[in-house]
């Protein structure tokens, strides 16, 4: 294991079966350190979510080992699961004021997620008045609050249209040059995928297994060169071959 | 990203309210924003079929039952009830309204009601939500308990306001029971409804943050249960006045109610004050309904995204 001192998130030989006996992963082994954005591909229902869940916790995983530091943990779901009754800035507070983080702090906090996020100005706002882009940075902006060391991505941006999606992958990378966490980020688009990460697990179709890992060899800050170049465009046909297997 | 100022999808920095689709129905009763001119627009269907109502009255006393009266004036008590079935509306506005004696008689029976179905409904509110958060809060709570709300709820009350007659007298307290049983089911399960309404995300997130069960209670499952617990009130509110009225026809004796006051106006031939007491016992389960309707909204408009205006 010495390969995996230093991780943030270790993932060793984990499998899980639900109770109900259906079988979601099988021998999962990867590691994710600080500094390294991990993305996973795979068909629907391989469970893919299930690792996520597994990482923070909201599951237990029923073999292997798994070891996470889970003191600041950022989770974005696939919907942005705000609190509808809650304004922006109170919907960001909420982490904090579960971690019992003192008013004035939280505030601050809050303040400084929302201008990162590019939102100052709407503090007062209800969700319902927001956009859907506009809500996921609001649930991105409740996670940075705990200045998180994991953040997990389920899927976030699925919903959103493609220039909305783009526009929130920037994002999340240049908080991500900022922070250097160490991220896990779920999606079922291949460009997605190579575009956000410095490397790309391919998983198969349920019980999940890890069955292709490719090395994003590329620096950061990306733009749209990267999203065009020759090479971005190789990678691309690699992954969804082995993705394409993965279906077999 | 602190350098560079993406407008991603945010809206100029001004933003606009949602615009709110307004029904002709939710106008009248929770009239929203708009001109004077574009809300007596929303009040001209209502108030032509008002007129109309009162047109066909008018013709109906006036074609069919006046001449029956006329051309028979020695029939018999019932006969002459049936006769005057529909008396004119300003025969009805004469003597319910406008006769001191009268009226101070209707607004005795009204005022009693107010407080029979207020403090009902106050009642059935408290046991209603302790026995919704106490059945969220734990199954077998729920498993012990509710079969029972639905039993309340079933059984005929009708069957039952004599039982609490005899049991219980035909005093305030008794009335009052019949309320509380009226309007307490609505409650009981709305909010329960609605305590059960928060998004499953949003428990995981209380979960991974290792909220208390009390924490998850107030912060979360309390305030999504407002709308739904809003509905429950509503609906029981309307429930409440129909209670007090049954409860005071029923008992049909000791102090006396809008239900007492009509058996009693049917007994004594009395259709105008009949038809004033069906008036203010409507009026009365009208604007407890609007009244919180209103509440609702109030509470929730800002936010919810199923909300009215």
């Amino acid at each position: 294991m010495n390969t995996s001192a230093g991780s943030t998130l270790v993932f060793d030989a984990v499998g899980m079966v639900y109770p109900d006996g259906t079988e979601a992963l099988e021998d999962i082994s990867f590691t994710v350190s600080p500094g390294e954005f991990v993305t996973v591909v795979g068909p629907s229902g391989c469970g893919k979510s299930t690792l996520l869940k597994l990482a923070s916790g909201l599951l237990t995983h029923t073999s292997g080992s798994l070891t996470v530091d889970r003191d600041r943990i950022g989770y974005v779901f696939q919907d942005a699961t705000l609190l509808p009754w809650r304004t922006v800035q109170k919907n960001v507070e909420l982490l904090a004021e579960l971690h019992a983080i003192d008013p004035a702090e939280r505030t601050r906090r809050a303040k400084e997620a929302i201008d990162l996020v590019d939102l100052t100005g709407f503090e007062g706002h209800h969700p319902k008045r927001l956009s859907g882009g506009m809500k996921m940075r609001v649930s991105l902006a409740r996670s940075l609050t705990l200045d998180p060391s994991v953040f997990l991505f389920d899927e976030p941006f699925g919903a959103l249209d493609e220039i909305t999606r783009e526009r929130l992958n920037d994002e999340v990378l240049d908080l991500f040059s900022l922070k250097r966490f160490a991220g896990l980020f779920i999606t079922h688009s291949i460009y997605e995928a190579i575009y956000m990460s410095t490397r790309v697990l391919v998983m198969s179709a349920r019980p999940g297994r890890v069955i292709a890992e490719f090395d994003v060899p590329f620096g950061f800050p990306r733009d749209e060169h990267f999203r065009f170049s020759p090479e971005f465009a190789e990678l691309s046909g690699e992954v969804s071959e082995a993705l394409r297997m993965s279906y077999a | 990203m602190t350098d560079t100022q993406r407008p991603v999808d945010a809206p100029s920095s001004t933003p606009h309210p949602v615009p709110s689709e307004v029904t002709a129905t939710s106008a009248v009763f929770y009239p929203a924003g708009g001109t004077f001119g574009q809300k007596l627009r929303l009040l001209v269907g209502p108030l032509a079929v008002f007129g109309s109502v009162i047109g066909v009255w008018y013709l109906l006393s006036w074609r069919y039952l006046a001449p029956l009266l006329g051309r028979d004036g020695g029939a018999d008590a019932a006969e002459r009830l049936r006769n005057t079935l529909l008396p004119y509306p300003h025969d009805i506005v004469q003597e319910s309204f406008l006769n001191g004696e009268n009226l101070a008689e209707l607004l005795g029976g009204l005022w009693l009601d107010i407080k029979l179905s207020f403090l009902g409904l106050a009642i059935a509110a408290v046991i209603g939500i302790t026995g919704a958060v106490a059945m969220s809060q734990a199954k077998w709570i729920e498993r012990s308990f509710y079969p029972y709300a639905v039993f309340v709820q079933t059984v005929p009350i009708l069957a039952l306001v004599p039982l609490i007659g005899l049991f219980f007298g035909f005093g305030f307290g008794a009335r009052l029971l019949v309320v509380v049983i009226i309007s307490l089911f609505p409650i009981i399960t709305n909010t329960l409804f609605g305590l059960r309404s928060a998004d499953r995300g949003l428990h995981d997130i209380f979960t991974l943050h290792g909220a208390s069960r009390w924490t998850r209670f107030v912060k979360l499952q309390l305030p999504a249960s407002i709308p739904a617990m809003m509905t429950g009130f509503q609906i029981s509110a309307g429930l409440s006045v129909i209670g007090a009225i049954v409860g005071d026809f029923f008992f049909g004796r000791g102090e006396r109610g809008l239900g007492n006051l009509i058996q009693f106006y049917v007994n004594r031939l009395q259709p105008e004050q009949l038809w004033g007491a069906l008036a203010f016992s409507t009026l009365l389960g009208l604007f407890v309904f609007v009244m919180f309707g209103w509440l609702r909204t109030r509470l929730t408009a800002a936010w919810y995204e199923g909300s009215e205006t």
